[in-house]
């Protein structure tokens, strides 16, 4: 109970800020439409009222207030509207139909798991070598961090492009847009890791005479099991990003990035919301899980208790 | 068993060499169980980690078995006990004590068997299967020493094991480490700052000093092998002891 009032407390607050922001944001086609219907607002004429704001408007017709919460495109839909869009797309619809979000959204995390999946591995190896190779240490560092300053936006479309000309289509371009944000934290993380092993550690090592690769499999990899967690969860969250961005630019007709695109394009603002939530659950799914592996791994382990 | 001549080690650091050795001339026999003691920057750990090959000598030459060092650590021919108990969490005391031989190669059924042969040894029977996290730290400690005899080495180098103990565990350790030594007959190098601990454990006493880090003394101890520990209020004790820190005194450890 203790902890469910602040919760309860703050979720009030953002819906109660939400529907608010909703009034002066919607109140200029709320207007245009009561107008069309014969209402009386003040003032009169659509271009009258462009350049006036939001809350001006709210104020001068408080009658028509109420109707900005109920529009079919508006421009910030109210919360009720994007809960309904969401209950309808997903406990209402079939998973195989077109219009269900979970089958949208499982296009969209299968990519991500794909990406994932390549963008760790990609990570753990990348890391292995910085750690135990001089040259590697020097050089892959600064293009792993120059990789990551160029806006994925930007590359997508040409990784896209690329892989479509030599014939890879669907789900593995969008998987390596994914892996290219995700392998980050896992080489960053993986690096802290494997340097994480005290002096002491490596020197007992030493007087085994162990091989460099005992010691990775025995000593670094294990030590550096917490520090892969952490990434692990950043770098999931960054796979869905790089999933959802993937679909943008080819035009996608499936997934979530194609939900939020076909929204846009047709001025379907509860659509887009509702992909965007549906996105944010996935990711709060997915960190979830890992969380949840990240804890049996760690009991197992004896590194937590 | 271990002989030195004119071993010299300096290192090189941003402040200008730091001798951390000079012309150390050093017999060590078989069976014996001889304490480093000096004020720290004396070089005693640093003897120790040359033995174990984990430093090299800039001049000098040593030899442990009859063969280099690295030899030595290559044929398995030390234990080495750090100061701190180092055991890696995410195994079990057991677990721990089987990392060395699963690198050296034993196969399980023996791992198993010796594990559970030196954990009686150091009187931790029946904790294997615990994690390093839930023993005290005098038995993470012993965990550690019953890790460095599970390959039967000849020689154990035990840098200030008992360190960071209370002096009552600490009594207690050097009782076991002196019946273990008996049991096993294994040489013994052990680095320390208490006089008394030397003096208790040792049947030769090695007393070194800082600046230039080198050997001041060594004092073969006239105590006989059964020792419990009230030898500690015995006339003979007491000279050996005071032997010592004359040695100390005289090697300006005392200075600054």
């Amino acid at each position: 109970m203790r902890n469910v009032l602040p919760v309860v407390t703050v979720v009030a607050a953002i819906l109660a800020l939400w529907y608010a922001a909703a009034i002066p944001l919607n109140i200029h086609q709320s207007l245009v439409e009561a107008e069309r219907a014969g209402e009386i607002v003040a003032p009169e004429g659509a271009n009258v009222r462009r350049d006036m704001s939001g809350l001006t408007l709210a104020f001068r017709n408080p009658s028509n207030i109420g109707d900005v919460f109920g529009q079919d495109r508006p421009r910030l839909p109210a919360p009720h509207q994007v809960f309904a869009e969401l209950w309808d797309t997903t406990v209402e619809k079939k998973v195989t139909s077109r219009r269900s979000l979970v089958f949208h959204a499982w296009i969209t995390i299968s990519a991500t798991l794909v990406g994932f999946g390549i963008g760790t591995a990609l990570g753990i190896v990348l890391a292995i070598g910085i750690v135990h190779n001089r040259a590697m240490d020097l050089s892959v560092m600064p293009w792993a961090i120059a990789s990551q300053t160029i806006p994925i936006l930007a590359i997508a479309p040409m990784i896209i492009v690329v892989l479509n000309s030599v014939g890879l289509q669907g789900l593995l371009p969008k998987s390596i847009i994914s892996a290219y944000l995700s392998f980050f934290p896992v080489v960053v993380g993986m690096v802290k890791g494997l340097r994480s092993p005290e002096r002491m550690e490596l020197d007992l090592m030493h007087t085994y005479s162990a091989s460099p690769a005992e010691v990775l499999w025995k000593l670094r990899l294990p030590a550096s099991a917490p520090y892969l967690f952490a990434s692990l969860k950043i770098g999931i969250a960054a796979s869905l990003v790089g999933a959802i961005v993937g679909e943008l630019p080819t035009g996608a007709v499936r997934g979530l990035g194609a939900r939020m695109l076909s929204g846009s394009y047709y001025g379907q603002t509860i659509q887009i919301w509702s992909a965007l939530f549906m996105a944010a659950i996935s990711a709060a799914v997915l960190v979830g899980l890992i969380a949840l592996i990240q804890r049996q791994t760690l009991r197992r382990m004896g590194l937590e208790s | 068993m271990i002989s030195t001549a004119g071993l010299n080690l300096t290192f090189q650091t941003n402040d200008g060499p730091v001798h951390a050795l000079k012309d150390v001339d050093l017999e060590i026999g078989k069976g014996e169980f001889v304490s480093f003691i000096g004020p720290s920057g004396c070089g005693k750990t640093t003897l120790l980690r040359v033995i174990a090959d984990l430093e090299t000598p800039t001049a000098g030459t040593i030899t442990v078995n009859g063969e280099s060092p690295k030899a030595a650590r290559l044929d398995r021919a030390y234990g080495y006990v750090f100061q701190a108990a180092g055991l890696y969490p995410w195994r079990t005391v057991e677990g721990n004590i089987q990392l060395p031989l699963e690198i050296m190669g034993y196969p399980k059924t023996e791992r198993v068997e010796r594990a559970e042969r030196v954990l009686k040894l150091v009187d931790l029977e029946g904790f294997g299967r615990k994690y390093p996290w839930q023993l005290s730290g005098g038995m993470q400690q012993r965990a550690s020493i019953a890790r460095a005899l599970a390959f039967d080495a000849g020689i154990l180098l035990m840098d200030e094991p008992f360190g960071a103990l209370d002096e009552i565990v600490r009594d207690h350790l050097n009782g076991q480490l002196l019946d273990l030594w008996k049991r096993t007959e294994k040489t013994i190098c052990f680095v320390t700052h208490s006089i008394p601990e030397a003096v208790y454990l040792s049947t030769k006493i090695v007393v070194m000093s800082p600046r230039p880090g080198r050997i001041t003394d060594v004092i073969e101890s006239t105590l006989p092998v059964e020792r419990p520990l009230d030898i500690r209020d015995t006339k003979e004790f007491l000279e050996i002891a005071h032997r010592v820190r004359e040695g100390l005194r005289a090697g300006h450890a005392y200075e600054d």
